[in-house]
């Protein structure tokens, strides 16, 4: 018996759920904080063990299985939690819920790390992930009904779809989960949780909360399969229209996260938008995205989120001129933010090629406003660095640059970016496997047409 | 055979040298370790030459061998391949080596050397000395890329690098608001620009299913050695129109054409050395190059041909009328700039290809000269003086030629406002489009204040607390 055949992905997911028991009875927010990233970094390690168990075809569980799709978006996930804790200060640690942040890491990793074979593990994962940032908002006594409304209709849904689905009824069933996929992604009009949980919850908890896209997973592994062809239109064109709507409203916006929010709820729409044209290309382009908008909006987030652990928080209506206070938080800002918007060199370049390729064999119309929201964030993502960055000399008697803890986290999250946007046949060859994968199984369950892609060469 | 083995040899090194200058420079930034000044020089001054060298090998080889047209693929960059019909996508990455790239890409290389000979001495000691030259090798890098692409993805991917250099090297001096301003502006520009590229990109796939500069302008298909600018496009009139229609939009952003000039100005708010190589002499002329490289696209719509001419001769018009009231001589100097540029413009438009590649080439190098000499023009004005033994008598204006002086007056009313491009596009353009996002933002918020229940207190951004640090993160 090698030490893969062990069931890493039961492992990957009670790891971080122990762990949390632990840091829940140490007082010492310190000692907490070490525990919390000891934890979080054994479980980073774990998270490829599944992977390679896949790639040596050792059989997952009944209820926890990896498969092309999810193996690399496990140790994405811990990743994303793993820089979060080392990102957060020593001052901060006392008001961080060190416990809630190892269980979601743990309900995360058990959303992503479901089997197929078992949509209900899913569904009570997705169901359980909705409580970390509800339980933080009442610790904290801020006002949490936008959010507790917008998740209770989605659980609602979800439950409902799924069991509509499971007892016959599919088109309905569909429409539910659909709906249920709409909200828990952002997309207008259900978005007002997005902005609002950003709003009240402190930054590190929306940002987990919304990155990993965990919506988009949702309708890859329930929707995808059993929807017919008009509700994939659907979510398309409400993806669309948010996508458009958000890219406008973070190029205005004047409060930092908000246009956060904004930046993040555009390109959550884009990813959906290519799972909507179903095509291998388009989806292929979908998936690269997911990983590149986890990376670059997580890094952009990290960033936003340790100049306001300096500053306070942030308006965009004002210069700040912050550049000489670190300029490594601003090269930072600036090389996440223009990962995510698809800027050459950087692995969304690609993400976004495949994406409007796609597009355009689909749907030129599509492709059309694909180009307009990306040059639309472009700005957003500038006009943000000048209003924070430039502008005026910040004078301030102490100089707050960037510390050990935040340079490795950025520098992590730009060498992933970077070396994916210069070395990106891997990634892009591993997609496009999954997308046929799903492509294949949606084809055999609802009997739906083998997308025939247009050849392109560039 | 060994020839073009040399020739691919020498093609690779082109693109190579500046390219390990932006990761020499730039790695080294991003690990805080920057190189000291006289390094950074060092190694501009190599990667500069090193480049123009291979591009006048390559040069040298083209001229004595038979071939005027020779591409040069580094593989494919990003490849899905499936046996049979099934879909595959390829992106690879083509150079192109012919008469049109060759001298333009030999003319960036020598004007980024000799200002960044320059730069080095003006900059020296300047607090942002390290971060002029990483914009400034990347503008490079964005240049050669632009100038050899093989295809409008590879140009694009070097338009875009131009692009967000040009616009941080406007907001170099970032301690004050209004370079900051001016950079933003410049971007907007810029990035409409590369939607315009982009979508003429899109359509072209659509309508042809590659978007190689060989296909679009016929080379592939023609006879044996046949090469720009001997092109013949393969798409119908109305196809040629709307793809080129786009490339013009894009090209307008670009080289400040009417109705994107407002930015030109505007961008003189950078470093002396950046505004001479951006633009004076080399991203201005970018949109020029832009169509000449889609020639035969223009030739197949006598439609875009004349709206390429008539923009082209309404840019020099409004640039010439607008230069003579300019009271700086960066912002005298990039109005004469642009008239030149229009006058390229509308040369294309007419269908000439090598008469414009030579405007454009001489007019790069003068204008650079003449922008290197502002900041000293009141020293070399007393030089003059001094030479003379007094003042140059002012010319007096020819008796019965002048306008009626209403006509004047409007005349340079209109100059002074810069033709109110600024305000036009402000007005019908950017506040509207401000305006209603506003509004919807406000709308979101009742509409999350009336769900969350009356009177919630939402947490303003405000100015810079310290203290404050407790409270959200």
């Amino acid at each position: 018996m090698s030490i893969l055949s062990l069931p890493w992905a039961e492992i990957c997911v009670a790891l971080p759920l122990f762990g949390a028991g632990v840091v829940g009875f140490l007082r010492t927010p310190i000692v907490a904080g070490r525990w919390t990233l000891g934890v979080s970094l054994v479980v980073f390690g774990c998270s490829f063990l599944p992977w390679a168990a896949l790639s040596e075809g050792v059989p997952g569980g009944t209820w926890f299985a990896v498969d092309g799709l999810t193996a690399p978006l496990l140790p994405l996930v811990a990743l994303l939690h793993l820089l979060t804790v080392l990102a957060t200060s020593r001052v901060k640690l006392n008001r961080m819920s060190l416990g809630g942040h190892l269980a979601a890491e743990g309900v995360l990793l058990g959303t992503f790390a479901a089997a197929p074979s078992a949509p209900w593990v899913l569904v009570l994962f997705l169901a359980l992930g909705t409580l970390q940032p509800f339980f933080e908002l009442r610790r904290r006594g801020n006002p949490s009904r936008v959010y507790v409304l917008h998740m209770a209709v989605f659980v609602g849904l979800l439950a409902g779809g799924w069991v509509a689905v499971e007892v016959g009824a599919t088109a309905p069933g569909a429409v539910l989960l659909a709906l249920a996929v709409l909200i828990r992604s952002g997309t207008v009009p259900a978005h007002l949780w997005v902005a609002d949980l950003f709003d009240h919850a402190s930054f590190g908890t929306a940002l987990l909360y919304v990155i990993p896209l965990v919506g988009v997973h949702a309708a890859l592994r329930l929707v995808l399969p059993v929807a017919p062809e008009w509700i994939l239109d659907g979510i398309g064109d409400v993806s669309l229209l948010t996508a458009v709507y958000a890219a406008g409203m973070a190029a205005v916006e004047n409060d930092a996260r908000r246009f956060f929010a904004y930046l993040f709820l555009s390109h959550a729409s884009l990813v959906l938008i290519g799972l909507e044209l179903h095509t291998t290309i388009s989806l292929t382009g979908a998936l690269c995205l997911w990983v590149s908008v986890a990376l670059s909006l997580g890094g952009l987030g990290l960033t936003l989120r340790a100049i306001e652990a300096r500053y306070g928080l942030l308006s965009l209506s004002s210069y700040r001129g912050l550049y000489d206070q670190s300029p490594a938080l601003a090269v930072g800002f600036l090389v996440t933010g223009l990962g995510s918007v698809g800027f050459p060199g950087t692995l969304g370049f690609v993400a976004a090629e495949l994406l409007e390729d796609g597009a355009i064999a689909a749907e030129p119309f599509i492709g059309v406003w694909l180009v307009l929201v990306a040059a639309l964030n472009g700005i957003a993502v500038l006009r943000a660095y000048f209003r924070l960055f430039t502008g005026t000399r910040h004078a301030a008697p102490i100089v707050f640059g960037i510390t050990p803890r935040e340079r490795l986290a950025l520098f992590v999250l730009s060498t992933l970016l970077l070396g994916g946007g210069l070395i990106p046949q891997a990634l892009v060859a591993s997609r496009f496997r999954s997308a046929e994968t799903l492509l294949r199984g949606r084809a055999a369950s609802t009997g739906a047409e083998w997308p025939a892609d247009a050849h392109a060469e560039h | 055979m060994p020839e073009l083995t040399l020739l691919t040899a020498l093609g690779v090194v082109v693109v190579a040298a500046p390219s390990l200058l932006v990761a020499a420079l730039g790695i080294s930034s991003l690990l805080e370790r920057p190189l000291s000044e006289r390094a950074t020089a060092r190694a501009v001054s190599l990667a500069t030459g090193l480049g123009f060298l291979a591009s006048v090998g390559v040069f040298v080889l083209m001229l004595t061998g038979d071939s005027r047209h020779v591409v040069i693929g580094l593989g494919n960059w990003v490849h899905i391949d499936r046996a049979g019909p099934e879909p595959h996508y390829h992106f690879s990455v083509v150079f192109l080596f012919d008469r049109l790239s060759v001298p333009f890409v030999a003319l960036s290389l020598v004007l980024c050397g000799t200002i960044g000979a320059f730069a080095h001495r003006y900059m020296h000691r300047e607090v942002g000395y390290n971060r002029f030259f990483v914009l400034y090798s990347v503008f490079t890098v964005g240049m050669v890329t632009a100038g050899l692409a093989g295809t409008i993805e590879t140009l694009f991917l070097g338009w875009e690098l131009v692009g967000l250099s040009s616009a941080l090297l406007v907001g170099f001096f970032h301690d004050r608001p209004a370079p900051v301003r001016n950079a933003l502006r410049v971007w907007v520009v810029y990035r409409m620009s590369d939607a315009a590229l982009l979508l003429a990109a899109v359509v072209l796939h659509h309508m042809s299913g590659e978007g190689d500069f060989d296909q679009l302008t016929g080379y592939r298909e023609a006879a044996e050695g046949t090469s720009w600018p001997f092109g013949r496009c393969l798409l119908t009139e109305s196809q040629a129109l709307v793809v080129g229609g786009l490339l013009l939009v894009a090209a307008a952003g670009k080289s400040a054409l009417v109705p994107f000039s407002g930015w030109l100005p505007r961008a003189m708010e950078g470093p002396t050395p950046s505004s001479a190589v951006f633009y004076g002499a080399l991203s201005v002329h970018l949109g020029a190059f832009l169509l000449l490289r889609a020639g035969p696209v223009l030739d197949a719509s006598p439609i875009l041909s004349w709206a390429v001419f008539v923009l082209g001769l309404v840019t020099a018009g409004y640039a010439a009328l607008t230069g003579r009231v300019q009271t700086d001589i960066k912002s005298a100097l990039s109005f004469a700039s642009l008239t030149q540029v229009g006058l390229i413009v509308a040369e294309i438009g007419l269908g000439w290809r090598y008469i414009p590649l030579v405007h454009l080439l001489g007019h790069a190098c003068l204008r650079t000269l003449q922008f290197v000499r502002a900041p000293s023009v009141i020293r070399d004005h007393y030089g003059l003086e001094n030479a003379m033994g007094g003042r140059p008598a002012r010319p007096a204006d020819p008796p019965g030629n002048s306008p009626p002086n209403r006509l004047r007056t409007m005349a340079y009313h209109f100059a002074l406002e810069r033709g109110h491009l600024d305000t036009v596009l402000d007005r019908f353009v950017v506040s509207p489009f401000v305006r209603f996002f506003r509004a919807c933002g406000r709308r979101e918020r009742g509409w999350t204040d009336a769900l969350a229940g009356r009177g919630t207190p939402r947490p303003a951004a405000s100015q810079p607390r310290p203290v404050e640090v407790e409270q959200r993160t």
